[in-house]
């Protein structure tokens, strides 16, 4: 048994899948709690499996008892088993939180809402422990489609952003495809490591370049960096509120830690840093994502379409982390996957409970939320500070390694466009807590002898705590940073790094 | 946007043809893409499996989790697809801009008949190409389409409500579910008999002869039924999301 | 040139490629959107299924003599053309039919939604 847990993080919610489809066509009020209990199996053994990982390195799971490279293989070693922890973690508490505003937003449709949660679970997984580049392959559309499905259920305007989401998916898909049919050409091998291993010997080919500048493409488009970013603020606008909880915070982090393992197992930190010149170009991308979410952000009055302009922004942080060539650099983009993560998901959250409570979410609606909706504000704040990256939340020891390993490489434009980001946050937050506290507008300045009555109406409990565990696991990770970072982060980092 | 997209394509065409030269000849088969795994499935997959289809061998055994998945994303595509189209309301109610053209109920005398005549047979092939994919070109896949086509046609030649009456959303529903739990749980079921996911060979015990026929006829037996799995979510998933599409959602009428 | 009578497969999906990718972006009805995508993906696997052929080789269904009886079957890999690209390709075929069916539900929806299939149009109506 022991040694089936890598499995059975992604086929336990792909039976739940096929339960729910089957058992919610007939009842969909059973569908929500065994969705939930599918991912509490999934979250489990991807917790056995860090644990095991942690105490006897990396596991190779062959399925179909087939060795590799000719069966595929799942291969985790701690930056999966990180990943998985952290993806199956919030996808448990976006389960938890689904129930009402699902209930309210998509009435008859949630037996198929569940199925394509637990479904779009299940490609996000698979493509983090797969070992295999065809496999990867195979879980992306999956991860795809279910978004494509999930993002179009938030009708009107979603219609056409989801589209938009299509056809760029698809491109991202296909050009990734194209890259791994490039090293299949020139090395005859699926298998991530198996190819890792011949690639040496083909030191100097075209097609090994070119293809790493496909399959690079095609994440990029998947994460949405900064050129091919156009698709995702409205997709995620428009989307159905439990719906953007999931995707935004874990479709781009999946897709950057893809981006790590192309370039350190398939490829290696030697060749992208020594042999290609890509690091400025890459360098000024990330820059310019981080400067131009930022702003975005600022000029944003629905706060839903603010924060998907600061995932634009995060982005920026991850991928000019790892590109940065540095060891500090590298734990600062692994440690901010997970941070990045929790700290979306529980921004996403917040602003689903406001819509669920008040209907929309622009800063009319933030007026006074303080008095009616004082828990899920609170959250709002470590959140914000996270976002800010204020000490001890693990949006400061991100930063912090982020920043130290630009300095290291000399990317001085790096860290200033990190501090301009976080001033930019600061600025934000500030703001939106300004609104939720201050209510009054200052045309409208409150008699001080009339009572100001504002009625409590607080989110629900199921919503309050999802959004509290991963606020408090903001904290707990921040408090935590040293062991995290010795214990599971460091191991895995590759050599021929500054 | 044109000239955009037209420098984008240029560029990209650019970029590729200066690898032109990199690329090995085209039906060399000591290129590495035929030497190195693929090789390998030539040489051994009759041996280890019995089964002289080594793309069936490969596709159901050796890769079978890809095909798992494969189905996965049929299943995915019909249920998006029914999440984002099907209506529950009454279709008269609607108040869209956009207006249905009138209804005429198709008379189909010719191809009626033609229907009829045609699809029995269809339906043996379909029947026979999965049945028959450890020996000839065939398999779940596109057994299941032509047995999808089959009633496409039905649906296509008379009127989609007749279809919906001997395949009902209820069943293309479950169906569609059912062969993807019959895939998965023939991996369970390798799980349960000590093996990893999906490896037909820890279902040997179910066989008789020695351990390693059993072990070998074990794979090749699994496969089969791996491979009606497939068909079955591929054959209703095909008649769904034509009927989605065809209705635009109301499952009233087709095209 | 001589190389190019050999090669010319390459040069008709880097062919494809292009009109693929320059449809999906420079469109302007959705519809052709679509129908670009499923050139891009062909294109693919056309790269693929080529990738795996082999000059004189047959389709990878051994063949086996009968010698009193007994079955003995041929496993010489160069008779044989490439089985690994043309299952990956099944795959990516499949997921094709099911990206195309996604992008068409959507047109449907945009149709019904605003009456045209024409970007601009649309993006007018949006406001």
């Amino acid at each position: 048994m022991e040694q089936q847990y890598p499995v059975l993080i992604v086929i336990i919610p792909m039976f739940t899948a096929m339960v729910l489809t089957l058992a919610g066509w007939f009842k969909p009020a059973v569908c929500q709690p065994l969705a939930v209990v599918g991912l509490l199996g999934s979250f489990l053994s991807a917790v056995a499996t860090l644990t095991k990982v942690s105490a006897g390195g990396v596991i190779s799971y062959r399925l179909g008892g087939w060795e590799p490279p000719f069966g595929i293989e799942y291969r985790v070693d701690g930056l999966n088993a990180l990943v998985l922890v952290m993806v199956s973690l919030v996808a448990l508490l976006v389960a938890i939180f689904a129930r009402k505003p699902v209930e309210k937003e998509l009435g008859n449709k949630i037996s198929n809402f569940y199925t394509l949660f637990v479904l779009l679970v299940t490609g996000l997984l698979g493509m983090t422990i797969t070992g295999d580049a065809f496999n990867l392959y195979v879980l992306l559309e999956i991860a795809a489609l279910t978004s494509y499905a999930l993002l179009a259920m938030g009708r009107g305007r979603a219609y056409m952003a989801t589209f938009n989401y299509v056809i760029l998916g698809t491109i991202g898909a296909c050009f990734y495809l194209f890259g791994v049919g490039l090293l299949l050409i020139k090395t005859g091998s699926l298998n991530m490591v198996d190819i890792g291993s011949i690639l040496p010997q083909l030191a100097g080919s075209q097609t090994v370049l070119i293809a790493f500048g496909f399959l690079m493409a095609g994440v990029w488009i998947k994460m949405a960096l900064f050129p091919f970013h156009g698709w995702l603020p409205n997709a995620y606008t428009y989307a159905p509120t439990a719906t953007s909880c999931l995707v935004a915070p874990l479709m781009t982090k999946v897709s950057v830690y893809i981006m790590l393992r192309i370039m350190f197992t398939v490829y290696s930190a030697d060749w992208i840093f020594n042999v290609i010149q890509w690091k400025p170009v890459v360098m000024i991308l990330a820059v310019v994502a981080i400067l131009m979410g930022s702003f975005f952000a600022l000029a944003q009055r629905d706060i839903k379409r603010m924060l998907t302009y600061l995932i634009v922004a995060e982005i920026g942080y991850m991928v000019g982390g790892a590109w940065t060539g540095t060891t500090a650099g590298l734990t600062g983009t692994i440690y901010h996957i997970m941070a990045d993560g929790l700290m979306t998901v529980c921004l996403f959250m917040v602003i689903g409970s406001v819509v669920y409570r008040k209907g929309k979410a622009n800063f009319e609606s933030f007026k006074d939320a303080f008095q009616s909706m004082p828990w899920t504000m609170s959250a709002l704040i470590i959140g914000g500070l996270s976002m800010i990256g204020v000490p001890p939340t693990c949006g400061f020891f991100s930063k912090w390694y982020l920043i130290s390993g630009a300095y290291q490489s000399s990317d001085y434009a790096f860290i200033v466009a990190l501090l301009i980001s976080s001033l930019v946050n600061a600025i934000l937050f500030i703001r939106i807590v300004e609104t939720a506290f201050f209510s009054a507008t200052p045309s409208e300045i409150p008699d001080p002898h009339s009572h100001h009555e504002v009625d409590y109406a607080d989110s629900p409990v199921s919503m309050l705590i999802p959004m509290w565990v991963s606020a408090l696991a903001l904290i707990a990770m921040g408090l935590y940073t040293g062991e995290i970072v010795t214990r599971w982060i460091q191991p895995i980092l590759p050599g021929g790094l500054i | 946007m044109k000239v955009l997209s037209l420098i984008i394509a240029l560029v990209m065409g650019a970029l590729l043809t200066v690898i032109l030269d990199d690329l090995p000849a085209w039906g060399d088969p000591n290129s590495p893409a035929n030497a190195h795994v693929s090789a390998y499935y030539l040489e051994n997959a009759y041996e280890q499996t019995h089964v002289p289809n080594v793309v069936t061998a490969v596709l159901a055994d050796y890769r079978g989790f890809d095909t798992m998945f494969e189905t996965g994303v049929v299943f995915v595509a019909v249920i998006g697809i029914m999440g984002i189209l099907r209506r529950e309301d009454d279709p008269k109610s609607s108040k869209k801009s956009f207006k249905r053209p009138p209804h005429q109920p198709p008379d189909p005398v010719i191809t009626g008949v033609a229907t009829r005549f045609i699809v029995p047979f269809m339906q043996i092939f379909g029947l026979y190409v999965i049945a028959h994919g450890h020996y000839s070109p065939g398999g779940g896949f596109q057994g299941g389409v032509i047995l999808g086509a089959s009633i496409i046609l039905m649906a296509m030649t008379g009127e989609l409500k007749s279809a919906l009456e001997r395949m009902t959303e209820d069943w293309f529903i479950i169906m569609t579910g059912l062969g993807f739990l019959i895939f998965a749980g023939v991996g369970l079921a390798c799980m349960f008999y000590g093996g990893n996911f999906l490896d037909y060979s820890a279902l040997a015990p179910l066989f008789g002869g020695t351990p390693q026929e059993a072990a070998i006829t074990a794979r090749y037996h699994a496969m089969l039924w791996v491979e009606i799995g497939v068909g079955f979510t591929v054959m209703s998933s095909m008649f769904a999301i034509y009927s989605y599409l065809a209705s635009d959602g109301w499952m009233d009428r087709g095209l | 040139m001589e190389w190019l009578q050999i090669n010319y497969n390459y040069l008709l999906v880097i062919v494809l490629l292009m009109i693929g990718l320059w449809a999906m972006i420079g469109k302007n009805n959705l519809v052709k959107k679509c129908i670009g995508m499923c050139i891009f993906q062909n294109a693919i696997i056309m790269f693929f299924i080529s990738m795996g052929a082999k000059a004189g080789s047959t389709i990878p269904i051994l063949n086996y003599t009968k010698v009193n009886g007994v079955k003995t079957y041929f496993t010489e890999a160069s008779m044989y053309a490439n089985p690994l690209t043309q299952i990956l390709m099944l795959t990516a075929i499949v997921v094709g039919v099911a990206t195309l069916g996604m992008a068409l539900t959507l047109v449907q929806k945009i149709y019904s939604e605003y009456g045209t299939c024409e970007e601009d149009e649309i993006l007018k109506k949006i406001g």
